[in-house]
């Protein structure tokens, strides 16, 4: 399916991250926004109510983040395309809902705009601190998908790979960005309407009698219906059968989760997208997502030019993880250099990954490392040297 | 029941006569039907549903004027009620109900 | 992977004589019988008297939705042949909100008890008021946490007993229709589910009613409120609304507090109308370009 031009805003524009990302969730065909006022992704919010009336959008400013992804879940099953933006404390109250959403199957599209925590932490300043929270952060079985864009042009690519995800899977879709990324202003390329590829619903077309709403089709995604269509259906977060009748067995549970996780897990080939830049022959890997692969692609030319062989390896998708792909490499290289704005999150799926294969080594920095490669220079060069394997911590010295 | 002054219309008025069903096995014994029942229509009986509650029976079924009361305030859908066919005429009720 | 096949146990409808069908049928969940709900719970009547009020108003049960959060009345929602949500607890006026904004031509009906909306949803509650989104809200307060075995709730009375409260209730509790008339509500009632008929009546009257409404609904818990205070079962509780509930329509919300087996105060209290959010919000769009959009 082709987008609706209706919301597409063809044409070169100078846009920051967030902007961008309300161009393209308008692009995917978003028609409801859930927001509660956070810094710093307002800007997402402000774009979307200014621009909803002509794309024929709607919004609703709740009293809290609960309710925001409530009533974004609501909204999605009356058949809008729906999403909502915040950032960290949001996304922790989120978690109630998140769980929801994957427990009744419901398209919709979160977007964190990352910022320092924990707590209040810094609202205005980046970070990449929630990347495990959205992996875990709410209770019980469950997998997630998230996406980090690292350029305004990517928070608006990425917002319409997130939306399609969401719907090709009926799964909530994190769009992890981060401050920095949100507040850059770049020039972003909008095609065509007729050029977006989106994927549209997968609707039930049976008799309305014998809808059952969980059934799963072949793709492993059960069919969804419009409220007010009148197939009267009923859904529910308790663990249920096809019918979306409680049932509480173990037997039931088993059959109701299971196929939550792999509906994920069967199709990650499908779902996981990386960009590799001058793997073939790297003896060290950065691997980066989000604002930090702007680090580190300039960290490996540099490294290039002094003789050291780096390759970049950046995540698309950060989860579900491409555990295969840094298996893989974790056999030829000699380590991983891995930067992000936190003090350990992503590393630890390297490190579990490369199986002890190859050095692991985490370079943690605040927001000036962002635009700074001397920390992550100096950690190449010490994964050029080192042969034992050993996982090592660069100090965050980059002291206020 | 006395009238003060005979009704012009009492033999054209007929009082409807309800048929009492029970889903005996859905009964949870709370009695509401058999305490609300404006005409002592219901009572508990002494034998045991499925589950072991004791659900109602229809002692007097000439005596309901299909009122659907024990039908609303039955709380688990056990028990409704259905016009029958042969309605009575007034007098009928009338005489009854003076003893 | 391949999908397991289910042996979930079908629970048939239990038929009283041959091929019986209850005059309800087509708006409950007859497959779902017999429900979980206790031996003299007044819930059921609650359901009972909605889908009657349902038939009674008229309504197209294609439009309408139904949302219940967690608790015993948290299970209504499964209960009803209609397009229905068993969400999160305290979020099921979140969760319908977004339904309405969403789609203006489906009606919300959001089917809870009093610790789910007063609670952990106290705060959905009074914003659903104060926008006034087009929603009925039902409330079903049997005084007490009743799923997780009888704790003290927002709304026990002073001195009343729960597990949680071994030496009486010390809270003062929340007077709903006061919360629901000073937040905004356009419609507020109070029965018991003894007044059947006019509970019916209230719930159709409301069910009609653009705004937000809320039609609170004192039903007995014969299991745990009942029993931990000594007040008999269901049935007692019954007989005691017969003789301790005044009709009062007009009442002051003020004046509605609920003390520890004092007379409690029913009627409608409210009725009023005031512009819904929905109006509001096609007014203010239909002044901006290219603003159009479906009424409500």
């Amino acid at each position: 399916m082709k987008a609706d031009p209706k919301g597409v805003l063809t044409g070169s524009h100078t846009l920051t991250g967030n902007h961008a990302c309300a161009e393209g969730a308008f692009a995917a065909g978003c028609r409801f926004l859930g927001l509660y006022p956070i810094v710093p992704s307002l800007e997402i919010s402000e774009r979307f109510l200014e621009r909803a009336p002509e794309v024929g959008a709607t919004f609703i400013q709740m009293e809290d983040e609960v309710s925001v992804l409530a009533a974004v879940l609501g909204a999605s099953w009356t058949g809008k395309k729906s999403m909502t933006v915040t950032s960290g404390p949001g996304l922790s109250l989120m978690m109630e809902h998140l769980g929801l959403g994957v427990m009744l199957e419901t398209p919709c599209v979160i977007v964190d705009i990352q910022r320092a925590g924990p707590a209040l932490g810094m609202p205005g300043r980046p970070a990449q601190g929630d990347m495990m929270q959205a992996r875990w952060g709410s209770h019980g079985d469950y997998e997630i998908i998230a996406l980090s864009p690292s350029s305004p042009q990517e928070m608006f690519d990425y917002t319409i790979k997130a939306f399609n995800l969401s719907e090709r899977y009926r799964i909530p879709v994190a769009l992890m960005s981060d401050a920095y990324v949100a507040h850059l202003k770049e020039e972003i390329v909008i095609p065509h309407a007729e050029e977006i590829e989106i994927e549209p619903r997968r609707y039930y077309k049976g008799a309305k009698d014998k809808y059952l709403p969980f059934k799963r089709d072949k793709d492993f995604v059960p069919r969804m219906v419009n409220i007010g269509d009148g197939y009267k259906f009923h859904v529910t977060g308790l663990t249920h059968d096809d019918r979306g009748y409680p049932v509480m067995n173990e037997e039931c549970q088993e059959y109701n989760v299971h196929p939550l996780v792999w509906k994920v897990r069967n199709y990650v080939d499908e779902i996981i997208e990386v960009q590799e830049a001058e793997t073939e022959d790297a003896e060290v890997i950065i691997i980066s997502y989000g604002a930090t692969s702007r680090a580190a692609l300039k960290a490996m030319e540099q490294a290039r030019k002094s003789g050291i062989k780096v390759g970049s390896l950046r995540l698309v998708t950060v989860w579900p993880f491409p555990e295969k792909r840094v298996a893989e490499l974790a056999k030829k290289v000699k380590a991983f250099v891995v930067p992000e704005m936190n003090f350990g999150q992503v590393v630890l799926e390297v490190e579990r990954c490369s199986y002890g294969n190859a050095n692991v080594i985490f370079v943690p920095h605040g927001e000036n490392g962002v635009e700074n490669t001397d920390d992550l220079l100096s950690a190449i060069k010490q994964a050029g040297q080192a042969d034992k394997v050993e996982s090592v911590i660069i100090e965050f010295n980059k002291g206020v | 029941m006395k009238f003060w002054r005979k009704p012009l219309d009492l033999d054209k008025i007929k009082i409807s006569c309800g048929e009492i069903h029970i889903f005996k096995d859905r009964c949870k014994g709370c009695a509401f039907c058999v305490e609300y029942c404006p005409k002592d229509v219901l009572e508990m009986s002494e034998e045991f549903n499925i589950k072991g509650y004791h659900p109602p029976y229809v002692k007097n079924p000439d005596d309901c004027l299909e009122c659907h009361l024990c039908e609303m305030l039955c709380p688990e859908f056990a028990i409704f009620v259905t016009l029958k066919e042969n309605e009575k005429p007034a007098n009928v009720t009338a005489e009854k109900g003076r003893k | 992977m391949k999908a397991k096949e289910t042996k979930t146990k079908e629970i048939q409808s239990v038929p009283s004589k041959k091929g019986e069908i209850h005059p309800m049928e087509n708006l409950l969940r007859m497959d779902r019988m017999p429900h979980i709900w206790c031996p003299s719970c007044g819930i059921g009547l609650a359901v009972t008297a909605f889908a009657s009020a349902l038939e009674k108003a008229n309504i197209d049960p294609d439009k309408i939705s139904i949302v219940s959060g967690i608790g015993c009345t948290g299970r209504v929602a499964g209960y009803v042949k209609l397009d229905s949500f068993h969400t999160t607890h305290g979020r099921p006026i979140a969760f319908g909100t977004g339904i309405r904004v969403a789609n203006p031509k489906i009606k919300v009906v959001v089917f809870s008890g009093d610790g789910d909306l007063i609670a952990i949803g106290g705060n959905h509650f009074i914003h659903a008021a104060r926008r006034n989104i087009d929603m009925l809200v039902v409330c079903v307060n049997n005084f007490i946490y009743a799923m997780t075995g009888g704790q003290v709730a927002p709304t026990t009375p002073l001195a009343a007993y729960a597990t949680t409260s071994p030496y009486g209730c010390v809270e003062p509790p929340f007077n709903i229709p006061y919360i629901a008339d000073s937040s905004g509500a356009v419609y507020v009632a109070r029965w018991t589910t003894l007044h059947i008929r006019r509970l019916i009546n209230s719930l159709a009257e409301a069910l009609q009613k653009k705004g937000f409404s809320v039609v609170e609904v004192i039903s007995p818990c014969g299991m745990y409120y009942s029993r931990i205070n000594k007040l008999g079962d269901g049935l007692d509780m019954m007989k005691f609304y017969h003789d301790n509930v005044e009709i009062r329509h007009g009442e002051d919300t003020k004046n509605l507090d609920i003390g520890f087996q004092t007379k409690i105060i029913c009627g409608k209290f409210v009725d009023r109308e005031r512009p819904s959010y929905m109006e509001r919000y096609n007014q203010w769009l239909s002044g901006v370009k290219g603003g159009s959009r479906d009424e409500g």
